[in-house]
């Protein structure tokens, strides 16, 4: 008996130890997911930008693709007290936490260093929740990308295409010879991918942000949209038998073996040319998705930052917030992961020919109202809504006979029944 | 007991006192944490995904009751409907051909062959191999570009194809090939178990009796196997229901969503989209369908060995 509790004694204060200790002070806790390559290099700078500061830097990183993983952990942290200082959260799931009252305001850091005067408003108002900066974004990705082999081009004597009908010439051409005309996954998010570019080409911005921001219904069940369903059949019929299930950066690969010619991804396929020590404009190039060019659709990363308790914590984090916007971090992570900076003064000297474009595009069309965010990357609805396209875009791409009709009504209904 | 009465001292009486009653509480104690565990952690949380499946919650848990809303939101989800039929699919197909080809391949190994145990240890070896790497293996194979139909391919075969992996209308059946692969040689096991345990003296009899080998198997030998069938069928339907690893590492649900089963489903609303009130009313179908099918079975299993 006595030994029983002895050993109930033991349990106990083992148990204890395993507790969380003593908070310690001007501790900045992050949660992401940057855990690969380019990322994790980046990952690593801005830890040490903020031990030069005098913090301790707790790493949260979680590994698993789309974060899904570490958003479940950070869900149980939040409800039980204990967030992160910031976490990786995009797009309008920042304003799902800011509504629960979880996430702080950034108000003081953000005057300082004059945030509204360097970060585009159509990107701002992402990281705002009532007028207030709850995030900080860390880089633009543009989506409508075209990435292309020039090699596999000039043998088959072909130009770049600018627009979807050009698109659909050359590719004829480059199939007759024997290439596959588009690289492409067939998982979900890259089908919607495509669909994003597509969708953008055909509506132009202004019915794409009605279609996809505000769920304009008049856009999303009319002739438009089944046309854009018909142009993407006909994009996707240009895309091998072989590829579904396959990973975006092993499509990428096709283009740079010159299996297939073009492929259609967001900027962060460049990190997969660049690790494979290809330039721009040389042994492959970058060109604006067909039918896109001036348009930019956007794809912004950014860490939401949560209500802490302790004063040095707090600190901390908003010394963290700082640094992400300063210049130097924002050019060494960009250049990393094939992004460019968030801020729009930056001096783009040291970046690629791409990033220097993408940075063009991006001035220009945040001027002209061509730069809308992207629905398959969670910048421009809910992750509700977003699924329900998901689910009918990618139904439709592997449908033995798609029906552009039937699909549009889909749409609609899916997306009705998600508001 | 006259042991017991002719120990001399008060002290060990006492102690024997206490060992008694440490006797009696042991058990519970020490069954206590497990029935607390399982209490909690599976029933506790079945309520609470049940209370939850009647709620809107979407990215956190929430209160506000709508009824059956989510259920009937449920029932005009496309992808849901596909992964309901997706289940009986493969539920069925699984059980089924993982029942005949256990069967057969037990049969064959009673024969008293040869290397009987080498043998047995190769078809049993797939089920010490996880579901994940079962997946992966059998998604190389099966991938046109780089298994099967490109070996083919390269031995000079060109017109061979085979890409039901990347085919909407077929990829399911891959599923069922790679979960029959892994489980088929288990369910041998158990029926040769069971057949080990057969009377052979009830064989020589009927055999005395002029009748032939399989009529022995067929009305003999395999009705008096009704318990291993049992089994049988309840470790594989549990396999299949909670089929999730398997789908996710061979086609992650794809080409499209053709794959999805219940179990990816629900992974997908819950934790990826954040509608956990849809999830979990997903998940309170799945556990409708697994006691749909075994309550009654169990019943019926139950009463009639009562009867014998």
């Amino acid at each position: 008996m006595k030994s029983l509790k002895r050993h109930f004694t033991a349990l106990a204060m083992s148990a204890c130890v395993l507790l969380p200790t003593s908070v310690q002070a001007g501790k900045v806790e992050v949660l992401h997911w940057w855990t690969s390559g380019g990322e994790a290099r980046a990952a690593k700078a801005l830890k040490q930008m903020m031990e030069d500061q005098g913090h301790t830097w707790k790493d949260f990183a979680v590994a698993g693709g789309g974060g899904e993983a570490a958003m479940t952990v950070l869900k149980s942290r939040a409800v039980s007290g204990n967030p992160p200082a910031a976490a990786q959260i995009k797009g309008l799931e920042i304003r799902e936490w800011a509504e629960l009252g979880f996430l702080t305001s950034l108000e003081g850091v953000a005057d300082n260093q004059n945030w509204d005067q360097l970060i585009p408003p159509m990107i701002s108002d992402v990281m705002k929740y009532e007028g207030q900066y709850v995030a900080v974004p860390v880089n633009v990705h543009r989506v409508n990308w075209l990435w292309v082999n020039p090699d596999v081009m000039d043998k088959v004597g072909v130009k770049v295409p600018t627009t979807l009908d050009e698109f659909f010439e050359v590719a004829d051409k480059l199939k007759a010879e024997g290439y596959i005309p588009l690289a492409h996954g067939g998982q979900p998010w890259q089908d919607a991918t495509v669909f994003d570019a597509v969708a953008l080409a055909e509506l132009g911005p202004e019915d794409y942000r009605k279609a996809f921001v505000e769920h304009d219904m008049d856009v999303i069940n009319s002739k438009k949209m089944e046309r854009v369903f018909a142009q993407f059949d006909k994009v996707m019929s240009y895309v091998d038998d072989n590829a579904a299930g396959r990973d975006w950066n092993t499509a990428t690969g096709m283009v740079m073996e010159g299996e297939a010619a073009m492929q259609i991804m967001g900027d962060w396929a460049k990190a997969e040319f660049t690790a494979a020590g290809q330039t721009p404009g040389e042994d492959y190039l970058c060109a604006p998705a067909p039918g896109t060019s001036g348009d930019f659709t956007f794809n912004v990363d950014s860490f939401a930052m949560f209500s802490l308790s302790d004063e040095e914590d707090v600190k901390a984090q908003k010394d963290l917030a700082r640094t992400i916007l300063k210049p130097e971090f924002q050019t060494l992570f960009n250049q990393n992961k094939g992004s460019i900076p968030v801020r729009t003064d930056m001096d783009m000297g040291d970046f690629d020919s791409c990033a220097q474009a993408s940075m063009d595009t991006f001035q220009s069309s945040s001027d002209d109202g061509g730069l809308v965010p992207s629905f398959s990357h969670g910048l421009a609805t809910t992750s509700h809504i977003q699924g329900q396209i998901f689910d009918v875009v990618t139904n439709f791409a592997n449908s033995d006979n798609p029906d552009p009709a039937k699909t549009t009504d889909q749409l609609a209904s899916a997306i009705q029944s998600a508001m | 007991m006259e042991y017991r009465q002719r120990r001399p001292s008060g002290v060990a009486r006492v102690s024997s006192g206490m060992m008694d009653s440490l006797q009696r509480w042991l058990p519970k104690l020490v069954v206590a944490p497990t029935v607390l565990i399982i209490g909690i952690g599976i029933y506790g949380f079945m309520l609470w995904t049940a209370v939850l499946s009647f709620t809107d919650s979407s990215f956190l848990p929430s209160y506000n009751f709508v009824g059956l809303e989510q259920y009937a939101k449920l029932m005009e989800s496309q992808r849901w409907l596909v992964a309901s039929s997706n289940l009986a699919l493969f539920g069925g197909l699984f059980i089924g051909i993982c029942l005949l080809i256990g069967v057969v391949l037990a049969i064959f190994l009673d024969q008293r062959i040869r290397q009987e145990g080498a043998i047995r240890t190769i078809y049993l070896y797939p089920m010490a191999l996880s579901m994940i790497v079962t997946g992966t293996v059998w998604r190389w194979i099966l991938n046109p570009r780089q298994g099967l139909e490109k070996m083919m391919h390269d031995w000079g075969w060109t017109s061979f194809s085979f890409d039901w992996l990347v085919n909407p209308d077929f990829a399911i059946y891959t599923i069922v090939m790679a979960a029959v692969w892994q489980a088929s040689g288990f369910v041998m096991a158990l029926f040769l178990a069971g057949l080990r345990g057969v009377d052979s003296s009830i064989i020589s009899a009927a055999r005395v009796d002029g009748a032939s080998l399989p009529v022995i198997y067929w009305k003999l030998i395999l009705p008096s196997l009704r318990p291993v069938f049992f089994s049988s069928v309840m470790v594989l339907a549990h396999i299949a229901i909670k089929s999730f690893d398997l789908v996710m590492a061979m086609t992650s649900g794809g080409p499209g969503y053709s794959t999805d089963l219940p179990a990816v489903y629900m992974y997908a609303t819950t934790f990826t989209r954040g509608q956990i009130g849809q999830g979990s009313a997903s998940a309170m179908l799945m556990l409708g369908a697994i006691l749909a099918l075994l309550v009654p079975y169990l019943y019926s299993e139950l009463r009639e060995k009562r009867h014998d």
